[in-house]
């Protein structure tokens, strides 16, 4: 059986309890799930909120190309990734990645290879708002984020 | 050439002034490079949006692409700064 495979770009939150349900219930095969959250931090109190732009279309495409591709190369039961857009303040979650299989190796990798490709591949950038009211800067990509992503073709 | 829908996202929406416009580039702008160099002669925002035409990332048709990749056929194309995604 294909393993079920869940992309969402929404503005509302996502709820990870009932996202780890909708991998396990009714079912007695999962063995491991991992999840990982992203959430939007405070900068050390400088920071009001994150505007997160997306484009539309291609940001759900690419990411379920990497969720397939994970798919692909271990044996998953299922693979979700929620990100979401629009205003997010700290504290509040920003992307979601859950990867369930019969065991931990495959639930653990698949869900950090899925989050460095998403990172690199999937359309969305960050601007800061900050506390003294100001808009600030955009967010720079990191190198260290395509180093990560890198390692897997390597591995 | 047929017209081109052309999508910005980002600092590089910001900086030309708009999400995107519909045009229709010369023929001898055959890829992602010369569209960025012909679109960078049209104003002083789009100079300034490519002035660092490196780091632009491009998308034909919602898909990733390099600089060197035809344009021919493309229906949508799309102009962003990296990704800050997760």
């Amino acid at each position: 059986m294909s393993p079920l495979i869940k992309v969402a770009i929404q503005r509302e939150d996502f709820d990870v309890a009932r996202e780890i349900e909708r991998l396990t219930q009714g079912r007695g095969d999962v063995g491991a799930v991992v999840t990982f959250t992203g959430l939007c931090r405070d900068e050390a109190g400088t920071l009001e909120a994150l505007e997160l732009e997306h484009y539309p279309g291609m940001a759900e495409d690419e990411i379920e190309r990497v969720a397939k591709q994970a798919a692909a190369r271990w044996p998953l039961l299922g693979a979700t990734a929620i990100h979401r857009f629009g205003k997010v303040l700290p504290g509040e979650n920003i992307v979601l990645v859950i990867a369930t299989s019969p065991h931990r190796r495959a639930a653990f990798e698949a869900a950090e290879f899925i989050m460095d490709y998403l990172k690199t591949r999937a359309p969305f950038w960050k601007k800061e708002h900050c506390r003294d009211g100001s808009v600030g800067d955009w967010v720079e990509a990191k190198d260290a984020d395509d180093s990560a992503a890198e390692r897997w073709e390597q591995a | 050439m047929s017209a081109l829908k052309l999508s910005y996202f980002a600092w590089v929406r910001e900086r030309i002034g708009r999400p995107g416009e519909i045009l229709t580039p010369p023929s001898e702008v055959t890829n992602i490079g010369e569209l960025i160099a012909w679109l960078s002669g049209r104003g002083e925002e789009y100079a300034y949006a490519f002035e660092n035409a490196n780091v632009i990332r491009a998308a034909i048709d919602r898909q990733h692409v390099k600089h060197d990749a035809p344009i021919s056929g493309a229906r949508e194309i799309a102009f962003f700064p990296p990704m800050t995604g997760g």
